[in-house]
């Protein structure tokens, strides 16, 4: 592998040939990428504005995005109501908005209206569904990233330098890694108490700091590795300084399994940042989580709707991130498969 | 082996420092005022005097720099002198003392059946490599494997157990299985042995699979790939070669060899469990330490959280241990690599 990676672009493009060499690998890239597009424009999905109006002889270019002042008191039933013959306008396929409470069908089954049901509040599933999106992909994103720069840097910090300083990062390690997850999580969530996007900025730090051993493990072993390559001596027979050797010719011939353990670690906060807000301690209620979602089943369990539609949205996201996983892994070294 | 474990053990007392200190630091970090968070919930409308939380931060050593809080924490925690809950006043030793052997009865359950049905199923799906059966299974577990353990919960809850979807006529209200609780609210203390014993295993059929299933689809696919990295060794080779039935080559020979790294997967599927548990004692509501440890969050009650993320860790670190210690047991060759800590 190590002596390809001098060319960038030919290893690149063999890891992916490899990859999409398997019909489900594909399927599973086309999955994350629709879902990112979907989180991007959920607006355009599922809300309580139309896209595009023309209302009492005013043109409204996005009031979904724009949310203008004339528009407060309406959404687009009321819109559709008062709507003159003249009038017009473009309304999103979900005509909900996330956090719009239909009052006159709470815990409604899925039917024409609500294509997926309600929940407790009259909110449509479909559009919680759409909009949750976002957030799992944001705490997947986000932790993942916070993760990985941590266990890059203490894993390579290790390794490099060796000696005692390798020996208690190595212990260090071994203790977070004993850190009982989901409790410390939940209490540091319960006494944080975020709000609105908070949350989410707060569930990636806390997921993000108690996360990142196995990605500095793995690190540390791909660098003792890379260490001792004869490209590595000759770099610093040039008179390259450690963080020279560090950054530019070791990390770079590191990152391969670590892009495999950041696909896996996505899916793994993914169903994290999912299991917290189940338990009622994550993303809170008026913004769209599949986890919170799944946790009004609680009260009123007579509603399949609820328990089904969140969890498979979960389940697919998991799976097609672990699926990915599995195919970068197998493509780029397929002596790593299980 | 005894130095080393010796060595091991030992070792365990300052890594117990280190996860009770993290653990403290981390939730210093995310609020450094019990106290105030309790009062400030907005699920108590209590009001309460600016005396009253100086004393109680007194009390509890709130007032004191955070090293001073962690010391007596430890001492706490070493001398056993586990204090009492904020909420109830109960002596917090009782209350885990309770909660404790319900756990420990979920996960040592779903930990036998895990191992129980994942070796059998990876060494078949080895065998058979290539053939419909083995890729099947292969699917169906990399599925359960990212299969969330609190949406089949819920599944379980609102399919099997609300008695309004699938109905068993038999049973008393209709629902095929409970809907909350480890054993029956009404009665339980006047059923003899045998019909707690039926009482209790309805009532932990779901909680235990829900538990149990991700531990069996990440075992099984170690199983699967242990048993093919041995089948293609030599001595399997050789054993062939002299003829030996296919029976005694991979029950006697490959499996042996193959249990090695699944034996030691026992200590690393103990931190799974522990998180596991939280969530399935939360959905099918079983007293046991994660739903204590839950309800003592949302209060907050500080004194008996901090016990229970504690004692989590001390049963991480015993897991470690055990499969450090079950490696060294059965492959030899660690422990002459192995240079200690």
């Amino acid at each position: 592998m190590s002596d390809v990676a001098n060319l960038p672009e030919t290893y690149l493009r063999m890891v992916s040939r490899e990859y999409m060499r398997h019909r489900l690998h594909r399927l599973s890239l086309h999955a994350i990428m629709s879902l990112a597009l979907l989180a991007l424009v959920a607006d355009f999905v599922a809300c309580d504005r139309p896209i595009l109006l023309s209302f009492r002889g005013t043109l409204y270019l996005l009031p979904n995005l724009v949310d203008p002042p004339a528009l407060r008191a309406y959404d687009n039933q009321r819109l559709a109501d008062e709507m003159n013959p003249s009038d017009w306008a473009v309304f999103p396929p979900v005509p909900w908005g996330y956090n719009s409470h239909d009052l006159e069908a709470v815990l409604a089954p899925p039917s024409a209206q609500h294509w997926l049901g309600t929940d407790s509040g009259g909110r449509d599933v479909l559009a919680r569904v759409v909009h949750g999106s976002r957030v799992s992909l944001a705490v997947g994103v986000l932790s993942v990233a916070v993760l990985v720069s941590i266990g890059m840097f203490i894993g390579s910090i290790a390794a490099y330098f060796g000696g005692v300083l390798d020996l208690l990062l190595m212990r260090f390690l071994e203790i977070v890694h004993a850190v009982p997850t989901i409790l410390v999580l939940v209490t540091m969530l319960a006494l944080i108490m975020p709000t609105g996007w908070h949350s989410v900025v707060a569930m990636m730090v806390v997921i993000g700091l108690v996360r990142w051993t196995d990605v500095a493990r793995l690190v540390r072993g791909e660098i003792l590795r890379i260490r001792t390559m004869p490209y590595v001596e000759a770099a610093r027979a040039l008179g390259a300084g450690h963080a020279r050797i560090l950054l530019r010719h070791i990390l770079p011939n590191a990152l391969a399994p670590v892009l495999v353990a950041a696909t896996f670690a996505m899916a793994s906060a993914i169903l994290l940042e999912g299991a917290l807000s189940f338990l009622g301690f994550g993303i809170p209620e008026d913004m769209a989580s599949w986890g919170g979602m799944l946790n009004d089943v609680r009260g009123h369990t007579g509603a399949w709707w609820l328990a089904v539609f969140p969890g498979a949205a979960i389940f697919f996201t998991v799976t097609v991130y672990n699926l990915a996983g599995e195919g970068l892994r197998d493509a780029i070294d397929p002596r790593l498969r299980a | 082996m005894l130095s080393y474990a010796l060595r091991r053990v030992l070792w365990m007392v300052p890594t117990l420092f280190g996860i009770t200190l993290m653990c403290f630091l981390l939730l210093r970090m995310a609020g450094n005022d019990p106290i105030l968070a309790q009062f400030q919930n907005p699920m108590h409308h209590q009001q309460i005097s600016q005396e009253a939380i100086a004393q109680m931060r007194r009390l509890y050593d709130l007032d004191k720099p955070w090293y001073v809080q962690y010391g007596r924490l430890v001492t706490r925690l070493v001398t056993l002198d586990l204090g009492t809950c904020w909420q109830n006043g109960r002596p917090i030793a009782q209350v885990i003392g309770e909660a404790l052997p319900i756990t420990l009865l979920l996960s040592l359950v779903s930990m036998l059946l895990a191992y129980c049905v994942s070796i059998p199923l990876g060494v078949y799906s080895a065998v058979r490599q290539h053939s419909v059966s083995d890729r099947v299974l292969t699917v169906a577990l990399f599925v359960l494997y990212s299969l969330p353990g609190f949406w089949l919960g819920t599944m379980f809850i609102v399919f099997l157990a609300s008695g309004k979807f699938v109905v068993c006529p038999w049973l008393p209200d209709g629902a095929c299985f409970p809907l909350q609780g480890w054993h029956a609210f009404e009665g339980f203390e006047r059923m003899n042995a045998g019909a707690k014993f039926r009482d209790v295993t309805w009532h932990l059929v779901l909680p235990v699979v829900t538990l149990t299933y991700p531990a069996f689809a990440a075992l099984s696919r170690y199983m699967r790939g242990g048993m093919l990295e041995t089948l293609r060794q030599d001595f399997v080779r050789t054993a062939r070669a002299k003829g030996l039935s296919e029976r005694t080559v991979i029950f006697g020979h490959a499996l042996r060899n193959s249990l090695i790294p699944i034996v030691t997967l026992i200590g690393l599927e103990l931190p799974e469990l522990i998180s596991g548990s939280v969530i399935v004692e939360s959905i099918f509501g079983v007293r046991g330490m994660g739903l204590v440890a839950l309800e003592a969050i949302r209060m907050p009650d500080y004194p008996l959280v901090i016990t229970i993320v504690a004692f989590a860790a001390l049963m991480t670190m015993l897991g470690v241990l055990l499969s450090d210690l079950l490696y060294a047991w059965v492959d030899p060759r660690i422990k002459l690599a192995q240079e200690g800590p």
